[in-house]
């Protein structure tokens, strides 16, 4: 068993604009190179889940452990150094930097890790542009890519630092079903070469059913858990 | 310790919006360049007229003044005040001699001082001009000239004739340069003087002085000191004033003080003589520096204006930033270095406008004048002016950008990422 994240009693509140416990005691873990999807209807608290265990919001009771290291408690500071090094990001709108080619957006989070030098910065970035079938476009302004190929861009801009975990929050919500059928194989085959785990929150249930694995929730609860293969 | 990604993400910033920048970049250009424009004008206007006001006026002038004490009188030697009640209405000063007593001693014993560089005895009096029907009212004063010059900028202001030849010439007159033309006199006239008391004589005019200010160009004239005892009716002993110059001009005030208790006359260093001309120079130093501080507090809230509009913009790429692993600190930085390169930037072409408009101002012709004279407008061209400018630029910049920084810093990138 090669545990990559758990979740111990995980409570969370919204106070405004009345009292809402929006997650209620979620318990559980994720192995390494699963593809799992958060599925349920919309307002259940899946997006919710998924900004806690990013650790972008450190407001919850409970306990995360990412790669065997409790994330609960650590400072802002160290946990922006934590998700620049193991978590890669995609949503369900692409946010990359307008003013940037998609190459330079790629290569930001490299150059905030400053582990390598530019050079290899760029050519590491145009590999990760290439695998996505972008490479053609490295040099356009972001601002002037499509959707798809925005959404593209940006899981190029989330594998940049080989992150353990991919997380997406409906990563394909904006897209055509071929774009998302590109997107989900992109994703599928990073899991199975197992060196990424993926977790992403869905509501295409088509895309939920060829996951490994299916955690579904309702009103801040984990209602099931199924594993497909 | 800035990283080079945060120092990249500003300058796309910066140069993606040219129009923003360059507005905000203005503003602090013209905020500087308003200021060094003032401060070198005004300066370039104390430094001139400071100069030719001290350079006539001693560093110490001891004299004796009239005194206007009139609450004794000699009365009760008189009469039994323990009888009487005496009461003198109106009264009115004696005619004293508004000469120093035993000046000759003062003098040497001054001369003796370490920190004395020159004395100078001379005889002060009002003196009307005379020029056919017309009596101009002055002053003269009877000075032995070589002593004198060493105390005043004499030697440098002379415009016309030669400060030796009052030496040479009997009943010879160094004049006033805006005198001489009133009386419409020049070297090797004649003028006839006359004092308040009806005494007269004619002089020579042997040469004119400009000290450039109208309040002594326009008044004064020297004469050998003999000539005026002579003129008076006084003895050679006669002398009512007292010019010192000190080896350190800095200690004027406490020479002051300290003749004044040892002979008990009125003794003057040259900042009391001056006051007036030194309220100016304050004036025009707090005028510029009120002046200064507004424009660069405007520029300032510009760049607090659009550093905030550009912040509200940017929310996406904040929180995005964020998730990707930019601290709270990137972000500050990211913004700061934004308005502290426009401060920079404005402040250094701040400082070319500066030069340019001061240079503009100095090659204008400054408007004739009684009072002052002078051909163009007085300008100074100091470096440090130039360096507070940037400085004090760069410090407004920084502290306009500092609070928005702050604000991004801050922002929660959930919020904005769950759209
Ligand atoms: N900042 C907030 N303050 C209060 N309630 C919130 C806030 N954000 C989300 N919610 C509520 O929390 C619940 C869960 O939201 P979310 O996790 O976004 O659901 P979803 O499963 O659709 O992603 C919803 O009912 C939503 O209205
Ligand atoms: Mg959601």
């Amino acid at each position: 068993m090669n545990e990559i994240l758990s979740v111990r009693n995980l409570n969370k509140h919204f106070t405004e604009p009345e009292d809402f416990h929006v997650l209620k005691n979620i318990n559980f873990s994720i192995q390494k190179g699963e593809f799992v999807s958060v599925v349920g209807k919309s307002g259940c608290g899946k997006s919710t889940l998924l900004y806690l265990l990013s650790t972008l919001d450190t407001n919850y009771t409970g306990e995360i452990f990412i790669g065997g290291e409790k994330v609960s408690g650590m400072k802002h500071k160290a946990l922006a150094a934590f998700r620049n090094e193991h978590i890669g990001f995609v949503f369900q709108f692409h946010f990359l930097l307008p003013e940037f080619s998609a190459l330079e957006n790629v290569m930001i989070p490299a150059q905030k890790a400053g582990k390598f030098p530019l050079s290899e910065i760029k050519d590491r970035a145009y590999e990760k542009l290439k695998l996505l079938d972008m490479h053609e476009h490295a040099h356009k302004l972001s601002s002037r890519l499509s959707g798809g190929q925005a959404q593209r861009v940006a899981i190029a801009r989330a594998l940049i630092n080989e992150p353990s975990i991919i997380m997406g929050d409906e990563p394909t919500g904006n897209l055509d079903s071929a774009n998302t059928q590109t997107v989900f194989q992109i994703l599928k085959d990073l899991s199975s070469s197992g060196k990424q785990t993926i977790i992403t929150v869905t509501h295409d249930s088509e895309f939920a059913a060829n996951c490994d694995r299916i955690i579904e929730m309702k009103d801040g609860e984990i209602i099931g858990d199924e594993k497909m293969r | 310790m800035i990283s080079r990604v945060n120092f990249k993400i500003a300058k796309t910033h910066l140069l993606a919006k040219k129009k923003q920048t360059l507005v905000a970049m203005l503003g602090v250009t013209f905020g500087i360049g308003m200021y060094i424009l003032m401060i070198s004008f005004m300066s370039g206007f104390n430094e001139y007229l400071s100069d030719a006001m001290l350079s006539a006026t001693p560093d110490v002038h001891l004299y004796n003044d009239i005194k206007t004490d009139y609450s004794h009188s000699i009365l009760s030697d008189v009469y039994d005040t323990s009888k009487y009640l005496s009461v003198v209405h109106h009264p009115k000063p004696k005619d004293i001699q508004p000469n120093i007593k035993n000046p000759l001693a003062i003098v040497n014993s001054l001369k003796s001082d370490e920190r004395v560089l020159a004395v100078s005895p001379q005889l002060t009096t009002q003196i009307f001009y005379n020029s056919g029907p017309v009596q101009i009212n002055g002053s003269l004063q009877g000075v032995n000239i070589i002593e004198d010059a060493k105390l005043t900028s004499l030697r440098t202001k002379i415009k016309t004739g030669k400060i030796e030849s009052l030496l040479t010439t009997s009943n010879g007159i160094l004049m006033g340069h805006g005198l001489s033309k009133k009386l419409n006199v020049k070297v090797g006239d004649a003028v006839n003087l006359a004092t308040p008391k009806g005494n007269s004589m004619r002089f020579r005019v042997v040469g004119t002085f400009q000290f450039g200010v109208g309040s002594i160009d326009n008044i004064r004239s020297y004469v050998n000191l003999a000539s005026v005892q002579q003129l008076m009716g006084k003895n050679s002993q006669f002398i009512t004033d007292i010019n010192i110059k000190l080896k350190n001009n800095a200690q004027s005030a406490a020479m002051a003080k300290e003749l004044k208790n040892r002979y008990h006359y009125v003794s003057e260093d040259w900042k009391t003589a001056n006051a007036s001309a030194m309220v100016g120079i304050t004036v025009r130093d707090v005028m510029t520096i009120v002046v200064s501080f507004t424009l660069l507090v405007v520029a300032g809230f510009g760049i607090y204006n659009i550093m905030n509009m550009t912040i509200q913009n940017k929310l996406k790429d904040i929180a995005i930033l964020k998730a990707q692993g930019f601290s709270a600190q990137d972000v500050r930085q990211i913004f700061l270095l934004q308005s502290i390169t426009i401060g920079v930037l404005g402040a250094l072409f701040g400082m070319v406008l500066g030069y340019i408009m001061s240079y503009g101002v100095y090659s204008l012709p400054f408007p004739s004048n009684e009072m002052i004279s002078i051909t163009r407008f007085p300008v100074t061209f100091h470096w440090y002016h130039y360096v507070f400018g940037l400085v004090f630029g760069i410090i407004t910049t920084f502290f306009a950008g500092f609070f928005p920084s702050i604000k991004a810093g801050k922002i929660d990138p959930v919020e904005i990422l769950r759209g």
